[in-house]
């Protein structure tokens, strides 16, 4: 009589599920750790250059120390302290801002629409860093500054993906269905846009992480990011440079830490999609 | 009093083409209507009028009067939105044709038909659960406890149908809108779909509105028929008078493309 039943195919799908988180957290976690020991203790201090000009590994340094003399293993920690504050506080802003705006464009009237649209295009059009050079103008340089520059630039992006988003999902037969049930917009938000919303956007808001990250170490490149002696790895990054052939750890220690940030994120990030998406769920 | 009158109802696309023109027609408690018409001709719009969601930059004239029990008589042309909310799902709500569009990929089925339970009949906890699973049983959804756990993709087309029809049931509504509910479904699937209506109508005593553009399906369902083409109404009457003397030609073709429909399948009983 009925017809055949899919049978979902759970256990491995949700063994691979946690995996991806479990990796995700490990890697991100590592960085979380190292920023978090660096507010209570640090090998040497900042500012410290008695180990002498770009010393190799060992020899009470761990990694050597940079061309000022400078222990390279407190730097780097330092370094995530500040590339976490950036990236979460940059995703925070564009994606509260972001998000905030993407509804408002996806619910708005056609012409309401039309010049958020088009701000948004304008906006991501503007470099960010204009903006943080007005900040910066303004304000002097400093890490909030660039995280204030940066949010802005990713909010517009984040903002734009969820209008899209929004506008699908408000198109869609379920919302509609939804709607001559008597539910109203309010709860609609809550219990379907933002939900069927969430899986793309966590993913994007992990890219958008790691973005911010690099992008502060331009800011910090032409002196709008983080005063010295708090050396973003970015900054370490472009400052080992010029020894890149002499002492290359200088550049490969920060380079491997960020990008081992950046996995992670985006491994939890793929973790929390497939937990709110059950249609992912299925084996693959 | 009709439970849903419609007079003179227009919509006009925001390019100003008219999609619905000057229809009239109402329904009384406990008739049952079939719209019917060809693909494009109105139909689904018509519907979206009378629960006043129309698309935005759509433009409508005309009155569309929802006169449910318990409820004062509302006009839904114009009515701002607020009041709608009060009046969509109890006065009237809607089946749609495709079952797995129609339900949030990302909810639980359970969630999807205890929602109108808890804001209609303002049910919570345990006995919310229990009218969720005696909701799922009555569209004879064998194993109610999997497909309230189960996610919509994890169901089969029927079963979706059957949970959308639940849902829009727990609304307890005067004026039940299907349209298309079973042309995305399964030949076999589309009969036991279709006979669980029809049952759950009659013993609800609810009002129907059934879209379609099968005049054989909408026979079996309904009583009076109205036919639709290019937006206007080109014909209406019983079922029977339709069928055995159609006087629009537009009409006749219908007929006879029922007719050899039903003919190809008696060639094919033994
Ligand atoms: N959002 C829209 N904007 C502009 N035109 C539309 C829109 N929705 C529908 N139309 C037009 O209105 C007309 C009637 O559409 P409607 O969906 O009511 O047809 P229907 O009778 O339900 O057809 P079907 O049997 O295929 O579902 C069509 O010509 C269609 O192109
Ligand atoms: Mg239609």
């Amino acid at each position: 009589m009925s017809a055949s039943v899919s049978v979902p195919v759970r256990a491995p799908a949700r063994r691979r599920r946690s995996v991806t988180l479990t990796v995700g957290c490990v890697l991100a976690g590592l960085i979380v750790a190292l920023a978090i020991v660096s507010l209570f203790w640090l090998p040497y201090p900042p500012s410290d250059v008695s180990g002498g000009r770009l010393a190799g590994p060992g020899g009470g340094h761990l990694l050597g120390t940079d061309k000022l003399g400078r222990d390279l293993f407190t730097q780097l920690m330092i370094g995530s302290r500040i590339a976490l504050a950036v990236g979460s506080g940059a995703v925070a802003l564009g994606g509260i801002l972001g998000v905030a705006a993407g509804l408002a464009a996806g619910f708005a009237t056609r012409w309401l629409d039309d010049a958020i649209a088009a701000a948004l295009d304008i906006l991501i059009a503007f470099p960010v860093l204009l903006v943080a050079m007005l900040l910066v103008a303004a304000r002097g340089a400093s890490l909030a500054s660039a995280i204030v520059a940066i949010g802005l630039g990713s909010s517009a992006v984040v903002a734009r993906l969820t209008r899209v988003l929004v506008k699908r999902i408000l198109s869609q037969d379920f919302v509609t269905a939804a709607r001559t049930s008597g539910t109203s917009w309010p709860r609609i938000v809550l219990e379907h846009v933002l939900p069927n919303v969430w899986p793309t956007l966590v993913v994007n808001l992990a890219l958008q992480l790691g973005v911010a990250v690099l992008a502060e170490a331009s800011l910090s490149y032409l002196g709008l990011g983080a005063p010295p002696p708090n050396e973003s790895w970015g900054r370490m990054l472009q400052e080992a440079q010029a020894t890149v052939l002499t002492a290359p750890l200088g550049a490969i220690a920060p380079g491997v830490l960020l990008i081992l940030l950046v996995i992670g994120v985006n491994l939890i990030a793929d973790g929390l999609r497939d937990v709110a998406d059950p249609t992912r769920r299925r084996s693959r | 009093m009709s439970l849903l009158t419609v007079n003179g109802l227009s919509v006009h696309s925001p390019d100003g083409r008219a999609l619905v023109r000057d229809l009239s027609f109402s329904i009384g408690p406990g008739e049952r209507l079939g719209l019917i018409g060809e693909s494009g001709s109105g139909k689904s719009l018509t519907a979206l009028a009378i629960m006043g969601l129309l698309p935005a930059g759509m433009t409508v004239s005309g009155s569309v009067v929802l006169d449910a029990p318990g409820m004062p008589a509302t006009e839904v042309v114009g009515a701002p939105s607020r009041r709608l909310d009060r009046l969509r799902g109890r006065a009237a709500t809607t089946v749609f044709q495709e079952p797995l569009t129609a339900l949030d990929p990302l909810m639980r089925v359970g969630r999807q038909v205890a929602e109108p339970l808890r804001r209609w009949r303002g049910l919570r906890g345990a006995a919310l659960r229990e009218a969720t699973l005696s909701a799922l049983t009555e569209v004879r959804l064998s194993d109610p406890e999997r497909i309230a756990r189960a996610y919509p993709h994890e169901i089969s087309g029927g079963q979706r149908q059957r949970v959308a029809i639940a849902m829009a049931l727990a609304c307890e509504p005067a004026l039940l809108i299907a349209d298309e509910p079973t042309t995305a479904l399964d030949v076999s699937v589309q009969a036991d779909v279709l006979s669980l209506l029809a049952n759950l109508i009659a013993a609800r005593g609810m009002s129907l509105l059934f879209i379609t553009h099968d005049l054989a399906v909408v026979a079996g369902v309904t009583d009076r028929v109205l036919v639709m083409r290019d937006g206007t109404a080109v014909e209406s009457g019983t079922v029977l008078d339709i069928v055995t003397a159609p006087r629009e030609p537009y009409t006749r073709d219908l007929v006879d493309s029922a007719r050899t429909f039903d003919e190809a399948l008696n060639r094919r009983k033994p």
